[in-house]
C-alpha cells in the first residue's frame, strides 16, 4: 500500500541535511536563506508522504500553512537583506555579528 | 463639667509649635516680637485653665477630686486598650500648676535672653513649647502609655534645647550626653513598663490605666513589683539625674541658660519623683525598692554636694545643686514621705529656676561668662538680680522662713522618723544642706561681692537686665519666699496644707481613694507613728539643722570674704581631696573605662570584625563568583548567526538521541 514512503522519507532526509549544511557552511545571506527555504521543502515533502500513508488531510493543512509562512518569510527576508546592502555594502553574514557581548 | 477643657491645657502649646515650627521663618521675618507673643501666650492660656481647674478641684470634696477625661482612643488592639485621656487629680492639678507657672515665667524671661539671637528665635521658642507639651503630657496623663510619650518628649526637647548653639561641638556632644543617658534609662524603664503589661495581663487586665493598675497591683507577686519598681527606678534615676546616670545634667549646662532653669531644674527632672510618687502604690509594696530609693536618693545628695563645692562655672554649681536637690526628694519618697518629697519639688521649681535666671541674667550682662573666678562686685551693677539671688540662695539653703526650709526641713525629719527612714540617712542629709549652704554663699560672695575680676572689656557692658528678665526674677522670688506657706508643718504650727491635698492621691496606699471609688481596699498599711511623735524631738533635730546650716554659710564666709587665701591654702594642703572633688569624683572616666570604652571595642569588632568581614565578604564573594561565571561565559556569544545554527543542531542531535536511546 505504501510502496514509495520510504523514499519519499529518504529523500526529505537528504534534503533536509543538505540544507542544513547550507545554512552551516555558506556566506551569503542569500545562499544561507535559500538552503533554510530547502529545509522548509524537506520536511514539507515529509508530511505530504506521511498524509498520503495516513489518509489524512492533517498533513496536506499543515504544508500550506508552511508555505505560506515561508512566503512571508522570504519577503520580509529579502527586504532586510536589500537594506543591509544599502547600508553596508555587503550582506556577508560574518559582517553581522552584532548581537554579542 | 469644667474639667472636660482639661485637653486646651496640652493643646495650647501644641498649637504654638505648629505655628512656630512650620510658619515661624516667615513670621520672625515679618515681626519678631509675634513669635514670642505666640510661644508665651500659648503657655499663658494653658496656665490659665490649669489654674481654672484648680480652683474647681480645690472647690470639691477631697475624696471626689478624681476626675479622668478621655480624649479619644490611641491604640485598640484586642483586649488591650489605651487612650488619650487626661486624670485630673491633686497630684497631676499640683504638678501642672507649676509646670505651667513656672514655665511661662521662663518663657518671658526667654525673650529678653534670647532676643540677640538671630535667625533662631522662632526655633528655639517651638521647642520651647513642644517641652511644654510633653511635659504637661506627661504630668496629666491617666496611663502609663501616655505618660511614656511626655516622658520620651522631654528626652528629645532636652537633647533639642541642650544643643541648640549646636554650631559648638561641645554643645553637640553635651545634648548627645543627655539624649544618650536618658536612653538608657529609658530602656530600663520601656521594661518595666513590658513586665507590668505582659503579667497584669495575665491576670486579664489589659489596661495601662493608672487607676487600674494600681487597684490591681496586688495581683503580682511581691517580687515581681520589685522588680518592676527598681526597673523603672532606673529611668527615673536618668530623668531626674540620680547615681548612675545623673552625668548628663551637669553637662546639659551648655543649652541656653532659660532652658537650664526650665528643663534642668524646674520641671523635666522632676519627672522622676513625679513618676515614682504617682506610683507610689507600687513602692509601698516593695521595701526593697523603697529602700533603694531612699539610699539612692541621699547618695546623690551627698556626693553632688561634694563635687559643688569646687567647681567654678557658675551654672555648674547649680547644676550640682540641683543633682544634690533632686536627691533630697528621692530621700524623701524612699522613706515614704511622699507629699514631703512632692512640696520640695514645689518650692525646688521656685528657687531653683530663680537662681538659673539669675546665673543667665549675670552671664548676660558678662557677655557670656561663666567662670566665678573672673566675676565679682557686681551687687551694686546689678541690685534686682543680686536681691533676687540671695533670696534663691536663701531658700535653697533651708534660711528658717523660706520657702526651702520647710520642704527641706519635712524630708530630713521624715528620713530621721518615717517608717523606712534612719538615723544614717538624716545624717547624710543634714551634712549635703551644710555643703549646700557652703557652695551657694561661695557663690554669692564670687560673683556679687568683692573687687570685679571680669576683663576692661567685659566690664563696660556691665548692665542690668531688660524688664521681661527681672519681673520673673521678682515673681519667683515672691514665690521663693512665700511658697512655703502653703506646707508649714503642724509642730511650727502649720496645718501641712500641700500634704493634706496629696492625701488622696498619696494615701492611696491607705487605701481610701478606692474603697470610695468602689475598688479594692489595698492591704498596705502606712504607719500613723508619724503624727504621734513628739514635737521635741523635731525642734531639736530641726535647730540642728539651722546650726549646721548657719556653720556652712560662715564657713564659705570666712574663705571668700575674711581670709580670701584659704581656699588656695586648704586646696595645696589636701591636693588629691581638691583634684578628686573638682575632676567630680572621675566618675566620667570610670564611665569612660567601664562601660564606653568597652561599649566601642565591642561595636568596633561588630562592625569590622562581623559587618565588614563576614556579612559584606558573604554578600561580596557570592556577587564575585557569578560575575567570574558571567566573564568566562560571555564568549559563547559570538554574535555570528552560523555559530548559533550549529549550536541548534547539536541541541537537536542530543534531544533526538536521548528521546531514541533514552526513553
Amino acid at each position: 500500500m505504501n510502496d514509495y514512503q520510504s523514499t519519499y522519507l529518504a529523500l526529505s532526509a537528504i534534503l533536509f541535511a543538505i540544507g542544513t549544511l547550507g545554512v552551516i557552511t555558506r556566506k551569503d545571506a542569500i545562499v544561507v536563506f535559500l538552503c533554510i527555504e530547502i529545509m522548509l521543502g524537506a520536511v514539507n515533502l515529509a508530511f505530504v508522504a506521511f498524509s498520503r500513508a495516513n489518509q489524512s488531510a492533517e498533513g496536506l493543512f499543515m504544508v500550506i500553512c508552511v508555505m505560506a509562512v515561508a512566503g512571508a518569510e522570504a519577503a520580509i527576508g529579502l527586504a532586510i537583506f536589500v537594506l543591509l546592502y544599502r547600508k553596508t555594502g555587503t550582506i556577508n553574514i560574518d559582517k553581522f555579528n552584532l548581537l554579542k557581548w | 463639667m469644667m474639667f472636660d477643657l482639661v485637653w486646651l491645657i496640652p493643646t495650647f502649646p501644641l498649637a504654638g509649635v505648629l505655628i512656630n515650627g512650620l510658619l515661624g521663618r516667615r513670621i520672625e521675618e515679618k515681626s519678631k516680637s509675634l513669635v514670642h507673643w505666640i510661644a508665651c501666650g500659648a503657655v499663658g492660656l494653658s496656665f490659665l485653665v490649669t489654674l481654672i481647674l484648680f480652683v474647681q478641684l480645690l472647690g470639691l470634696a477631697p475624696e471626689k477630686r478624681l476626675y479622668d477625661f478621655t480624649w479619644f482612643t490611641w491604640i485598640a488592639s484586642g483586649d488591650f486598650n489605651v487612650s488619650v485621656a487626661y486624670q485630673i487629680d491633686p497630684l497631676s492639678m499640683f504638678m501642672c500648676m507649676f509646670v505651667t507657672g513656672v514655665g511661662f515665667l521662663i518663657h518671658v524671661y526667654s525673650i529678653g535672653y534670647m532676643w540677640h539671637d538671630e535667625g533662631r528665635y522662632y526655633r528655639y521658642f517651638a521647642y520651647l513649647n513642644l517641652f511644654m507639651f510633653s511635659m504637661i503630657t506627661l504630668v496629666l496623663a491617666d496611663n502609663f502609655l501616655l505618660m511614656f510619650l511626655g516622658w520620651e518628649g522631654v528626652g528629645v526637647c532636652s537633647y533639642l534645647l541642650i544643643s541648640f548653639w549646636f554650631s559648638d561641638l561641645a554643645n553637640a556632644i553635651a545634648g548627645k550626653k543627655a539624649f544618650i543617658t536618658n536612653r538608657v534609662g529609658d530602656f530600663f524603664f520601656a521594661l518595666g513598663l513590658l513586665l507590668l503589661v505582659t503579667h497584669l495581663g495575665g491576670h486579664g487586665i489589659w489596661s495601662l490605666k493608672f487607676s487600674d493598675v494600681f487597684s490591681n497591683a496586688y495581683l503580682l507577686s511581691p517580687n515581681l513589683i520589685t522588680l518592676i519598681c527598681l526597673l523603672f527606678f532606673l529611668g527615673c534615676t536618668a530623668k531626674s539625674a540620680q547615681i548612675p546616670l545623673y552625668i548628663w545634667l551637669p553637662d546639659a549646662m551648655a543649652g541656653p541658660t532659660p532652658v537650664s532653669a526650665l528643663i534642668h531644674a524646674a520641671t523635666m527632672v522632676t519627672a522622676g519623683v513625679y513618676f515614682v510618687a504617682r506610683c507610689n502604690v507600687l513602692y509601698s509594696m516593695s521595701t526593697l525598692a523603697m529602700g533603694v530609693v531612699a539610699v539612692v536618693g541621699a547618695l546623690t545628695a551627698l556626693l553632688a554636694a561634694t563635687i559643688a563645692l569646687t567647681q567654678n562655672d557658675i551654672k555648674k554649681v547649680l547644676a550640682y545643686s540641683t543633682v544634690s536637690q533632686l536627691g533630697y526628694m528621692f530621700m524623701g519618697l524612699g522613706v515614704g514621705a511622699f507629699a514631703a518629697g512632692l512640696f520640695h519639688v514645689l518650692t525646688h521649681s521656685f528657687f531653683k529656676a530663680l537662681l538659673f535666671m539669675c546665673s543667665g541674667c549675670v552671664i548676660h550682662a558678662l557677655s557670656g561668662e561663666q567662670d566665678m573666678r573672673n566675676m565679682g562686685g557686681l551687687r551694686e551693677k546689678m541690685p534686682i538680680t543680686f536681691y533676687t539671688m540671695v533670696i534663691g540662695t536663701l531658700a535653697i539653703v533651708g534660711f528658717p522662713g523660706l520657702s526651702g526650709f520647710f520642704s527641706k526641713d519635712e524630708i530630713l525629719w521624715k528620713a530621721f522618723s518615717g517608717e523606712h527612714g534612719s538615723f544614717i540617712l538624716w545624717l547624710i542629709g543634714v551634712l549635703a544642706a551644710a555643703m549646700t549652704a557652703f557652695y551657694m554663699f561661695r557663690l554669692i560672695f564670687m560673683t556679687f561681692f568683692n573687687e570685679c575680676r571680669a576683663s576692661e572689656e567685659v566690664k563696660k557692658h556691665i548692665h542690668e537686665a531688660p524688664k521681661t528678665m527681672t519681673v520673673p526674677l521678682m515673681i519667683l522670688a515672691v514665690l521663693s519666699i512665700f511658697g512655703g506657706y502653703i506646707g508649714v508643718p503642724e509642730s511650727l504650727g502649720g496645718s501641712n496644707l500641700a500634704e493634706h491635698f496629696l492625701d488622696p492621691v498619696i494615701g492611696l496606699g491607705k487605701g481610701k481613694l478606692f474603697s470610695s471609688a468602689g475598688g479594692p481596699a489595698l492591704i498596705h498599711k502606712v504607719s500613723e507613728t508619724v503624727e504621734h511623735h513628739s514635737f521635741e524631738i523635731e525642734y531639736w533635730l530641726m535647730l540642728l539643722t539651722i546650726v549646721i546650716v548657719f556653720a556652712g554659710i560662715l564657713f564659705a564666709y570666712t574663705m571668700y570674704m575674711k581670709k580670701r587665701s584659704m581656699p588656695e591654702a586648704l586646696s595645696a594642703a589636701n591636693p588629691s581631696v581638691y583634684r578628686l572633688l573638682l575632676n567630680k569624683w572621675y566618675v566620667d572616666e570610670l564611665y569612660e573605662k567601664t562601660v564606653i570604652n568597652p561599649l566601642r571595642s565591642i561595636s568596633q569588632f561588630l562592625w569590622k570584625g562581623i559587618d565588614v568581614v563576614v556579612i559584606d565578604g558573604l554578600v561580596n564573594s557570592t556577587a564575585g563568583f557569578f560575575m567570574k561565571c558571567g566573564v568566562t561565559w560571555k564568549v559563547s556569544q559570538s554574535g555570528n548567526v552560523q555559530r548559533y545554527a550549529v549550536s541548534f543542531l547539536v541541541g537537536v542531535f542530543v534531544l533526538v538521541a536521548y528521546y531514541m536511546y533514552m526513553r
